[in-house]
């Protein structure tokens, strides 16, 4: 019952191949990179790729809290996941702000930084 | 006294020349002549020192290199052939600096050509008094310019344009010549001063020396380079091309450096280097045959010349073949001396001759002149003399100098001495026949002149006349007066200047040659005089006819068209010259290759590489991002593996890296 549920868990946590768990946060994280440089379209599309390189990374300190037996990790994944809210909201209200502006919201019309 | 017959001449051109505007046309030509006069006098001093009394001066002063390797200093060296040379100089540089007063004085310009004079003169004084070759090749070269300024003095006519440089470019390549010689005897004497090189010379007899693996003898090649020199001074034949094309400068510069002067540095170099020369046999039988063939060419092609500067032109190229190749059978003193009677005789015949086209307008083709005998009958007398003693008439100058020559070519038992001998002949023929063409044509017979002109035709006046009658005593009287001083047995004039070795000294046997053998130059000059008289005249029907028929026709050409060297020159080697010069070393290796190496290339790189550089920051977002990335990647791995750069590195990356380069900047080149 409850004790073999435990029995179940604590040799789930003392038998824990971390390979089995990398791999899947890193190819999220490289889908959400490549997204940036192929983007071709329009900024929302980096947006989200944004998101989901945010979100391999709190896999990853949640993988790693079980793995370290440590709490801060899912800790930090909580702060992680508000700020990315938070970023978010602010990166859509200067998009919203661009259209205004600009008229379009376009990849090839942001090259003010260039010289 | 020695310095200021050098320096005058200088002074003279340097104030003529900048204080034009100061003391006006007559003023600077006065003081040029003055300067000039001066010199000439200081001159006759010199030469009663060292010539007549036998003490020659020698002058050292400053310094000019002074590294360790190579010592010249400015010195100079008064001697007895420098003072021949001297006075023969002066006298005629100051001669038609009094000319000049009168033949240019309606010209605007006359103050730059005095100075262009006078600066000839001292360039040439410079030349005969060195010390060292150096110091010999500063007065060459400025001889040189000199002649392109002078020829080219009225350059807004286009052929004045085109005969200077044509003289420049053919005197630069003998001074090519002469450099490479000055180069190989310092390399085996170590030193340029004559002192030195005279003193040693004997020293380095069948001494060879390597030359891009090949052995040569020393002192053979640097004879024959020092020849190249004479020939392209001297106009002997293979570089005599400039000398005809020359007379588009006025008749006063005709007279002083294509009669006296500067073509006769070339023969000065090489009687000056006979203590080398008499040490290289080969070299002198190189000489001998050049010279005498010249002497023939120049005879043959001056008969169909029509204009009046181009047969004495030809004349003078005839005549230095003379001197040259008296100089090659080693008769040295008695080349200058002839080189002295010819100063005088051809400086009144160009002189005459500038009277005779100043009395005509400038008309200058002999073929539209004749009659002038009672018109101008003073200068008439001037070209007959000069023209008589130019043909060795017994007793006139000429006659001194050019059948002694001839004796001493038909002495001398070689083979090339019989060619040169019989060639002297046969040009002495020919001299004259031009000679006696040239006065019947202008003076004789009937006119072919225009009316307007014959009627104000005028003798020259007075300041034109006096240096013409200074030149006729000259060309009557030297020649006697100084023929046992210069060429007599057993003389001591010439001291330790000229150096003949004993079995090249053929003064003895000349005295007994046949007697008909002496007599055959004279025989021939006055049949040529005849036949030139007897075929305008009397026989001038058959001359007509033969001028016509097809043998003659052909001889015409060829011999106007100068044995066609011009053309063979022109089409042949300064064509291809000319493609060379600006297509490749000037497009491809000037502005091609050593710029791309030089400033310009780097330049050109570096805006290249800028720019691609540049394409890097494109302004987009994604770009930046994957540049960190890619820093990411790299610092990851060196993370795992211990910052090692070093890692399999092929070369032949390097060519790829290279050629990738090269392949994506086309695009930048090709603009």
């Amino acid at each position: 019952m409850i004790i073999n549920d435990y029995n179940n868990i604590i040799s789930w946590l003392s038998n824990f191949n971390l390979n089995l768990y990398i791999l899947l946060p890193l190819q999220l994280f490289g889908i959400g990179v490549w997204g940036i440089f192929l983007n071709r379209r329009n900024i929302i599309l980096m947006l989200m790729s944004l998101e989901i390189i945010l979100l391999a990374v709190n896999l990853y300190f949640i993988i790693y809290s079980v793995y370290l037996d440590d709490l801060i990790g899912q800790i930090f994944s909580l702060f992680i996941l508000t700020v990315a809210a938070a970023e978010s909201a602010i990166g859509l209200a200067i998009l919203v702000i661009l259209y205004n502006v600009r008229g379009t919201i376009a990849i090839e019309y942001l090259n003010y930084i260039k010289g | 006294m020695y310095l200021s017959i050098v320096l005058l001449p200088a002074i003279g051109s340097i104030i003529s020349g900048f204080g034009a505007k100061l003391l006006g046309n007559k003023g600077s030509s006065f003081i040029a002549t003055i300067s000039v006069f001066l010199s000439c006098i200081l001159s006759f001093c010199a030469f009663y020192e060292v010539g007549i009394s036998g003490s020659p001066c020698y002058l050292n002063l400053f310094t000019w290199i002074d590294s360790g390797i190579l010592n010249i200093n400015w010195s100079l060296m008064f001697d007895t052939l420098t003072v021949v040379m001297l006075i023969v100089v002066t006298i005629v540089s100051t001669l038609v600096h009094i000319y000049s007063m009168e033949y240019m004085k309606q010209d605007p310009h006359i103050a730059r050509f005095f100075s262009y004079l006078s600066m000839f003169t001292f360039f040439m004084l410079i030349l005969v008094t060195s010390n060292n070759l150096l110091q010999l090749f500063v007065g060459w070269e400025g001889v040189g310019i000199s002649s392109y300024l002078l020829i080219n003095f009225w350059y807004t006519r286009i052929q004045a344009n085109k005969s200077a440089m044509k003289a420049i470019i053919v005197n630069r390549i003998g001074d090519f010549g002469l450099t490479l010689a000055i180069f190989i005897i310092y390399y085996i004497f170590k030193s340029l001063d004559f002192s030195v090189i005279f003193a040693s010379a004997s020293y380095f007899y069948n001494n060879n020396i390597t030359i891009f693996n090949i052995n040569v003898d020393a002192l053979t090649i640097i004879c024959i380079f020092l020849f190249i020199g004479a020939v392209g001074k001297s106009a002997q034949l293979g570089l005599h091309t400039w000398l005809p094309d020359a007379m588009e400068g006025p008749t006063p510069v005709s007279a002083l450096i294509h009669a006296a002067t500067m073509v006769t540095a070339g023969v000065f170099l090489i009687i000056r280097c006979s203590p080398i020369l008499e040490f290289a046999p080969s070299a002198l039988i190189i000489i001998t045959i050049i010279g005498a063939m010249t002497a023939f060419f120049a005879a043959t092609t001056g008969v169909v010349q029509n204009d009046l500067k181009r047969v004495i032109a030809y004349s003078t190229c005839s005549q230095l073949g003379y001197m040259v190749f008296a100089c090659g059978l080693s008769n040295y003193s008695v080349s200058v001396f002839h080189l002295m009677n010819h100063a005088f005789f051809k400086a009144l015949l160009f002189l005459s001759a500038g009277s005779v086209i100043h009395a005509l307008a400038d008309e200058q083709d002999m073929r539209k002149m004749g009659g002038l005998v009672k018109i101008i009958p003073f200068t008439y007398i001037m070209i007959l003399i000069g023209s008589l003693s130019l043909m060795g008439i017994p007793f006139l100058t000429g006659f001194y100098s050019k059948d002694i020559i001839l004796e001493l070519a038909y002495s001398n038992y070689s083979i090339h001495a019989i060619f040169a001998y019989w060639l002297g002949v046969l040009s002495a023929f020919f001299t004259a026949f031009y000679s006696f063409r040239l006065i019947y044509l202008t003076f004789y017979g009937e006119t072919n002149t225009y009316k307007i002109i014959i009627q104000k035709a005028h003798d020259a006046p007075i300041l034109m006349s006096i240096p013409l009658i200074i030149l006729l005593f000259g060309s009557i009287f030297v020649g006697y007066i100084a023929k046992d001083m210069f060429i007599g047995l057993g003389t001591d004039f010439w001291g330790n200047s000229i150096l003949t070795l004993p079995n090249n000294i053929v003064v003895l046997e000349s005295e007994f040659i046949p007697y008909y053998i002496k007599l055959i130059p004279v025989l021939f000059s006055i049949c040529g005089a005849l036949f030139a008289i007897l075929f305008n005249s009397i026989f001038s029907n058959f001359f007509n006819y033969f001028t016509i028929s097809s043998f003659g026709i052909n001889l015409y050409k060829i011999l106007n068209k100068k044995w066609f060297f011009d053309m063979f020159y022109n089409q042949y080697v300064v064509k291809y010259l000319l493609y060379f010069g600006y297509n490749i070393s000037f497009k491809i290796l000037d502005r091609g290759f050593i710029e791309l190496i030089g400033p310009t290339g780097i330049v050109r790189l570096i805006k290249q590489m800028s720019n691609t550089i540049h394409n890097l920051q494109t302004g987009y977002i994604y770009s930046y991002t994957m540049i960190f990335m890619v820093g990411v990647v790299v610092l990851l791995n060196n993370y795992y593996n211990n910052f090692n750069y070093n890692y399999n590195f092929d070369i032949r990356i390097i060519f790829i890296i290279i050629i990738i380069i090269y392949l994506n900047s086309i695009n930048y080149i090709k603009k």
